[in-house]
């Protein structure tokens, strides 16, 4: 039994009265696939943020590659492995492409191996990248010219870039046409083949489902299924809460 | 016991007198930057702009400053109106960073400033009322009309404008369109004119709040720089954009500033302000009464 | 261009400056060019942590005074007066008498670490939230910097100081050229400071965070940690650049030390020449400087003020990338 590589434990995260999330637990391995669902407003987004460390959750633990991670700021957090793409593409609108991808690897593989990789490695490990998404060729492009889905695959490999262990895509295929979403999920699980876990969360079913190996599901801030795809999607709690909105 | 206790109550009494009047101040803040989140820093000069145009008509024309910002308000409101549609437009609709808006409301607030120095000169200019001078006595406490009198019409000011937000149809749009703009537009409200609203009131309300404060103390040009800290500590610590909320804390400071006035010196005054915004910028982003 | 080779530059074309002044030989050109490279030094400072980061500082005029009046509080020091008590022994320090008055060199140096010192302090408390409530911290810093130097009689208070210049100078016979050869050098410490970081590892991180923090942080730069980084060395850097003014004015009173021309100046400057790169400020500052230079002749410096501040409006809302924002798009709209 492979040791967990993120274990969420009562989480419970409020906005004054509100809470946004309640008591979540879960546990992600090594090498999972793991699917994030929910209606809109169940607190996915606000999961992914309080794992990062960009909002303070109130009560519950998390642990990251069996460590303790509370109290360590996002950056951190993306140096000991951690990842996440942003719902909506956030990109380094002052810099090319290329210099998007040169962040992470300055400042989390540069700072994690406490080393400098050479301008010429530099090069090499962006252009790599950037082959791994697709985007060979658009090195020099600026984040304005490209289109929703190249947008989408850059900010997948920024997040790539930082050699991530865990990568927490947040609704990576939002608006996307059928073949452009076919597209990002067999990159994501290409990615998932080198290694990297991923958590993803989807509100488009057929990538999810074609994606996943297991399936959790967050209604009103709480987690009531989390298991096989084809078993939790029958789940009559789960069906009631879709089909309830 | 060596803290003289006539003085002491002296002190809270001003500073809740103060206090009130800090909320009116601050009113406009609460509502550019509470629930709109434009930082407005220029709304000091708007406030300072309604004193001096409440001194000119009443040094001419003899009427009570307080009347002449009734009747400004509309005046105020346009303005308001106006300036919103330009930072719309130039800002906000561009997604311009928070870099540019802040520099041009610095413009504003410096372009006021120096004209009025232009216009105006560098002296104070006090306004003449009835309750100008005269103090009301009971005992040992003194409350000086000069106080009461802008306190008690602050106080009517949030009353009035804490049922428009939440009585009217206008005023819970306008609360609305902080937290969700989707959800306004599914109301078939303009979110755009909805917000241009807000803000031509909370300019509108600089208008009364400058009479307010030329009539507390003598007005010039760089006055209004001493009360952005204030404004906006007193807008962190009530949490922002909870009308209540600025009325507690507008008093919490009044009281501070007014018993370190007291027991220490007029002088420590601005130092109140600013140490009471980086304690809470520190420690309660939330407020008090927490958004 | 290697930031040392860019450095050597920078000096040879000072050394030219300074070599074409001198041949005028008119002083006037001295005093207005000192304002001058006064502001290249505010403006370059404010643009480190405004331009390169996003967040704005309105409280220049803070940091500038800082420097000003650390000078004014060590040129009225006499060490033969103190004592100090260390660990219940009595250290008289009149043996540090011949040090002092300081020489304007070291009073930069520490006017520097003073407002440095401030500028980390006030970023910690609030450099955690959003701009804007930094921003608004600065502004308020700028009140309450001034009112406790105004009550604070040992520099004068509202009163003002009167500052003796020294007798002799180093290096130039005349000392109102010294003091011009001192700001002109940290022009240039400051426009290759600005350069250097602009091109390194540092400068890409500061932009990040003025493109998205978020995303920043997310990639792993440590976005408190180099926002303390730049207001730090803009506060110094506006430090330095105010030390030498009791020297220049030989009277200063808080009304000309924190005057509101330093705000507005070190903020329009950049704006209007152009946040991105250290070019922005240095156009910026040499052209609104001496623009404003000429006006003061001919129209009041109320007047001079204004028209500043509308210029900072219209550029903002017009233009907001600046002249060399403007340069850049025209080229490449030929490219297109």
């Amino acid at each position: 039994m492979a040791e967990a590589l993120l274990e969420v434990a009562d989480l419970t995260k409020r906005f004054g009265g509100f809470a946004a999330l309640e008591n979540i637990n879960l546990t992600v391995s090594p090498g999972d696939r793991v699917g994030l669902i929910g209606p809109n407003g169940s607190g996915k987004s606000t999961l992914v943020n309080c794992i990062c460390g960009t909002l303070h959750n109130e009560t519950g633990t998390v642990r990251f590659d069996g460590a303790p991670v509370d109290g360590l700021k996002t950056h951190e957090r993306t140096r000991l492995g951690m990842a996440r793409s942003f719902q909506l593409p956030r990109p380094f609108t002052s810099m090319t492409v290329k210099d998007n991808l040169r962040i992470p690897l300055i400042y989390t593989v540069d700072a994690r191996a406490k080393s400098r990789l050479s301008p010429a490695e530099l090069d090499e490990r962006c252009a790599e990248l950037l082959r791994l998404v697709g985007l060979e060729g658009k090195a020099h492009k600026w984040p304005r010219d490209l289109t929703q889905v190249e947008m989408r695959k850059l900010e997948l490999a920024r997040a790539m870039a930082a050699e991530p262990k865990l990568l927490m895509a947040d609704e990576a295929m939002a608006g996307l046409s059928h073949s452009e979403v076919a597209d990002i999920v067999s990159l994501l699980i290409r990615l998932n083949e080198r290694g990297v876990t991923i958590i993803l969360i989807e509100h488009i079913m057929s990538a999810v489902m074609s994606f996943s190996q297991r399936l959790i599901v967050l209604v009103s801030g709480r987690k009531i299924a989390d298991g096989v795809p084809q078993e939790v999607i029958q789940d009559p709690d789960v069906v009631r809460a879709y089909l309830g909105q | 016991m060596g803290i003289p206790y006539e003085l002491l109550i002296n002190a809270v009494i001003a500073g809740l007198l103060l206090g009130g009047f800090y909320a009116a101040v601050t009113i406009g803040v609460s509502i550019s930057f509470g629930i709109l989140d434009i930082v407005n820093i220029a709304h000091p000069a708007f406030i300072i702009l309604g004193s001096y145009i409440a001194y000119i008509i009443n040094s001419r024309l003899g009427v009570d400053p307080i009347v002449v910002s009734i009747a400004m308000l509309p005046a105020f409101y346009v303005l308001g109106a106006a300036i919103y549609q330009i930072y719309y437009l130039s800002f906000e609709r561009r997604g311009q960073e928070a870099l540019r808006s802040l520099a041009f409301f610095f413009g504003l607030l410096f372009v006021t400033e120096v004209t009025l120095i232009l216009v105006f000169g560098v002296d104070y200019r006090y306004v003449e009322a009835i309750y100008i001078g005269p103090t009301l006595r009971f005992g040992f406490v003194d409350l000086p009309l000069r106080m009461l009198v802008p306190c008690v019409m602050s106080v009517l000011l949030l009353v009035v404008l804490q049922y428009y937000l939440s009585r009217t149809f206008t005023g819970r749009a306008i609360n609305a369109v902080a937290q969700d703009q989707q959800a306004l537009q599914l109301m078939a409200a303009d979110p755009i004119r909805i917000k241009r609203i807000a803000f031509g009131i909370s300019i509108a309300t600089a208008a009364l709040a400058g009479a307010l404060l030329i009539v507390i103390q003598p007005v010039e040009p760089s006055v209004g720089r001493e009360y952005i800290g204030r404004v906006f500590a007193i807008c962190v610590l009530g949490g922002l954009g909870s009308l209540p909320g600025t009325m507690i804390g507008a008093i919490l400071l009044g009281v501070v500033e007014s018993l370190t006035s007291t027991f220490y010196g007029p002088s420590w005054a601005p130092a109140v302000a600013f140490g009471f915004l980086l304690l809470t910028l520190a420690f309660r982003p939330a407020g008090i009464l927490g958004r | 261009m290697r930031s040392s080779a860019f450095l050597l530059c920078a000096v040879v074309v000072a050394a030219v400056v300074f070599g074409l002044f001198r041949l005028r030989g008119d002083e006037y050109y001295f005093f207005a060019g000192y304002v001058v490279l006064q502001y290249i030094v505010l403006a370059t400072a404010w643009n480190i942590l405004g331009g390169y980061t996003g967040y704005v500082n309105f409280g220049s005029a803070a940091f500038f005074a800082i420097g000003a009046y650390s000078t004014v509080a060590l040129h009225k020091f006499q060490p033969a007066k103190w004592t100090l008590s260390v660990f219940g022994w009595d250290v008289p320090l009149g043996f540090l008498d011949p040090l002092f008055p300081l020489p304007i060199p070291v009073l930069i140096v520490f006017g520097g670490v003073i407002a440095g010192l401030v500028g980390l302090g006030t970023g910690y408390l609030t450099l955690r939230l959003r701009g804007a409530f930094f921003a608004i911290a600065t502004l308020a810093l700028a009140v309450v910097v001034q009112t406790l130097v105004t009550n604070w009689d040992y520099v004068g208070g509202s009163r003002g100081a009167y500052i003796l210049r020294p007798a002799s100078v180093p290096l130039v016979g005349n000392y109102i050229e010294y003091l011009f050869l001192i700001m002109l050098f940290l022009a240039v410490v400051a426009v290759a400071t600005a350069r250097a970081i602009e091109c390194s590892r540092l400068g890409y991180g500061f932009a990040t965070i003025r493109d998205d923090e978020l995303a920043a942080e997310a990639s792993g730069v440590p976005t408190l940690r180099l926002k303390l980084i730049a207001t730090t060395l803009s506060g110094a850097f506006m430090g330095m650049a105010g030390a030498p003014l009791p020297y220049y004015v030989t009277y200063l009173d808080p009304a000309s030390g924190f005057s509101l021309a330093y705000a507005v100046n070190s903020i329009a400057m950049p704006l209007v020449g152009g946040t991105t790169t250290w070019i922005g400020p240095l156009v910026g500052a040499i052209l609104l400087g001496t623009i404003q230079q000429i006006a003061t002749v001919t129209i009041s410096s109320a007047v001079n003020l204004l028209i500043v501040g509308l210029i900072l409006i219209a550029f903002v809302i017009i233009a907001p990338n600046g002249l060399v924002g403007l340069v850049q798009g025209w080229f490449r709209k030929k490219d297109a």
